[in-house]
């Protein structure tokens, strides 16, 4: 028979030190890390699509559509690792039906809505409208329907109406920027009002999410495009890829130093917390932390991309480097996730001992379930791209 | 206002009024009466079948035992720490055995060496090196941890 402090005792041999009963097992495993990593993806490719459009930069016009189609697609699925961290997903309407203005979390939901359905949505529409009509009438079959609906009823192409149409676009794209900051910016506001746990708790966090989602947004948009290029065996367009990669440099910079700000800032203050926080970098985390997230994921792609602007070496070198580089940003990112979430679960906020995570493969908590979550966008982002072929569009 | 506003406007009132309809149905019976919570919860958590009996319920037949525990140091343990949920022993004490822990690890829970532990709470041994191939209870009496039940001079802690 199983004795009832056995579980008690496997668990405990998992733990350094003194710790809370609470804080044995981690509630938050890696399905809260891709949360905030994929909705980072989408803020960093709104941003970027933002740029070309309200900054006016030109270059960047064959990524434009790519970058807002893939925020479509990641933002579709954005919530739903949490709903299946749930584990009961009608919690997840709940929280809609019975608001809790108190709670940060309970109005992530509502966070989420504007910025899928008022800015998303729409700035794709008024973007699409026109291209949606003409296909609506060219098309057969199904297809016909499906963009049919999708005019919403509106077959108007007279040009006042599509001066209308690039009008409110651009209106929404203004207001989108602050609403794709809230929306990322949010996101760390959770963790870093979580006064209770000190590698949370930090006005920063807020402001290293927001920097951390566009490295990693661009970083995705500059891989897609090269992806998206290969599959429809067309050139990649150097320009392009040069200025993304000049943005990802720039914001790379940002996102490094506010990290470090972060940090040396926790060193130089050493709170009593200094000294667990301090084990938890050099111990449990350093390979996530120091190797993964600082050394592949930032200190490589920032010397790279830093060379390449004093010295350009010929392009197959650049666009093997540069789809290298934007691998090692998303890795690094998704860790930096990691390290948050997961690194702020591992020690005792007795500051006295530590526990350990042990990821599991199958299960609702576990590998594949976060494997899916990452795969399902993807394939969303492929029948967008189909259905929305920005590179179909008709001349105006 | 262009057609395109005035329609969207409309899909957005009727989204809205979607909403509140369903919100409508959603929002559980008794929800807010006494907080931000469902009310009738508390009356569902209390069908839950209780397990742990509390210890005042043990004294009544084990006397004895408890008796002595009251004696020592193990006073402030409840009987269930160590025993086990005895809601249903209670009831039929013929029938359902209580689980007796009869290993060195059980009491290494508590007693195990730990430095993050505090050593004026509890007292901590190196369980691989007190007395290793004994069983605790062996010498110590688990109610009155203080009375050594055996002593043999021969052991290296004596
Ligand atoms: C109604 C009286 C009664 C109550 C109340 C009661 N017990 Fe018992 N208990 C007994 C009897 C009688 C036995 C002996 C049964 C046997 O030997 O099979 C016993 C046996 C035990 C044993 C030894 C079982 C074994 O296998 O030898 C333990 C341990 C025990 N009780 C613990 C408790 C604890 C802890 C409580 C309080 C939650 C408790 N009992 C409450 C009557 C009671
Ligand atoms: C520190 C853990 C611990 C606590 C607390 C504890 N017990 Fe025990 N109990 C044991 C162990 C270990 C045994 C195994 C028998 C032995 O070697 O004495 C035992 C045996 C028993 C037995 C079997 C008869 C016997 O004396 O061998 C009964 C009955 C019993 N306990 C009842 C109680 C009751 C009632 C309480 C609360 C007043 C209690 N126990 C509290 C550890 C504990
Ligand atoms: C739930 C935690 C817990 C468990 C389990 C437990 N003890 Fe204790 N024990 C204590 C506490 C608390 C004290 C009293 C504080 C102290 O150590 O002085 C104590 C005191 C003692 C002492 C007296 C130490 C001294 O010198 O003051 C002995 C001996 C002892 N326990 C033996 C045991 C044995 C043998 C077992 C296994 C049957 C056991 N304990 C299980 C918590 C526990
Ligand atoms: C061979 C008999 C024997 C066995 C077996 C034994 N002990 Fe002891 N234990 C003693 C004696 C004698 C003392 C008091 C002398 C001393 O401090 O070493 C003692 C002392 C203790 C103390 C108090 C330590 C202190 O610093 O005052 C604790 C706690 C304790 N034992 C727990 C245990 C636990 C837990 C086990 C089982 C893992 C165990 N003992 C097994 C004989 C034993």
């Amino acid at each position: 028979m199983e004795n009832h402090y056995d579980h008690l005792q496997e668990m405990l041999t998992r733990v350094d030190g003194f710790i809370y009963p609470n804080e044995i097992e981690l509630h938050w495993g890696i399905l809260v890390v891709v949360y905030p990593y994929v909705t980072g993806l989408v803020a960093g490719a709104f941003i970027l699509a933002s740029l070309e459009r309200v900054f006016n930069v030109k270059v960047l016009k064959p990524t434009y559509h790519i970058a807002l189609l893939t925020a479509l697609a990641f933002l579709l699925t954005a919530t739903l690792p949490l709903v299946s961290h749930l584990s009961q997903p009608g919690r997840a309407f709940q929280i809609m039906v019975t608001p809790n203005p108190n709670s940060a979390m309970a109005i992530f939901g509502f966070v989420y809505l504007w910025y899928l359905m008022v800015v998303l949505l729409l700035e794709i529409w008024f973007d699409y409208r026109r291209d949606i009509v003409i296909w609506s009438r060219e098309k057969k079959g199904l297809l016909k329907w499906v963009y049919k609906i999708m005019t919403i009823g509106i077959f108007d192409l007279s040009p006042k109406s599509i001066e209308w149409d690039k009008k409110i676009g651009y209106f929404i794209t203004v207001v989108g920027i602050p609403s794709a900051f809230l929306l990322h910016g949010y996101v760390g506001f959770i963790f870093g009002s979580v006064k209770a746990n000190p590698w949370w708790s930090s006005v920063l966090m807020p402001v290293i999410f927001l920097f951390s989602a566009m490295v990693s947004g661009i970083a995705l948009v500059m891989l897609v495009y090269m992806i998206v290029s290969f599959i429809r065996r067309v050139k990649i367009d150097m320009k392009v890829l040069d200025t993304i990669a000049k943005y990802l440099f720039y914001i790379l910079i940002i996102d490094f130093s506010l990290e470090a700000l972060d940090q040396i800032h926790r060193i130089y203050e050493a709170e009593e917390s200094f000294e667990i926080i301090s084990l938890l970098v050099s111990g449990k985390l350093s390979i996530t932390l120091g190797l993964i997230q600082l050394f592949l994921g930032t200190l490589i792609p920032l010397f790279a991309l830093g060379l390449f602007q004093l010295y350009k070496p010929a392009n197959r070198i650049r666009k093997w480097v540069y789809f290298i580089v934007g691998f090692l940003v998303l890795i690094g990112i998704f860790f930096m996730r990691w390290n948050v979430v997961i690194g702020g679960q591992l020690f005792s906020k007795s500051f006295y001992g530590f526990t350990s995570f042990k990821l599991q493969l199958i299960g609702s908590e576990g590998l594949w379930m976060a494997i899916l979550w990452m795969v399902v966008p993807v394939l969303i982002l492929a029948f967008l791209l189909w259905l929305l072929p920005p590179w179909k569009r008709v001349p105006e | 206002m262009p057609i395109q506003i005035k329609r969207h406007l409309i899909i957005l009132a009727i989204l809205i009024a979607a909403f509140v309809v369903f919100q409508q149905l959603m929002i559980p019976e008794s929800f807010g009466e006494l907080g931000h919570y469902r009310a009738n919860s508390l009356e569902d958590n209390e069908l839950f079948d209780i397990h742990y009996a509390g210890q005042e319920s043990c004294y009544e037949c084990h006397e004895d035992i408890s008796d002595l525990k009251e004696m020592d140091l193990h006073y402030d343990l409840s009987c269930e720490t160590c025993h086990g949920p005895g809601t249903d022993h209670n009831l039929s004490p013929d029938s359902v055995e209580l689980f007796i822990p009869d290993d060195r690890n059980f009491c290494g829970l508590c007693h195990a060496k730990n430095t993050a532990r505090n050593e004026d709470a509890v007292f901590q041994i190196e369980l691989k090196e007190h007395n290793p191939d004994k069983n605790c209870t062996y010498c110590h009496n688990p109610h009155a941890p203080w009375e050594l039940r055996n002593q043999d001079p021969q052991e290296e802690n004596f």
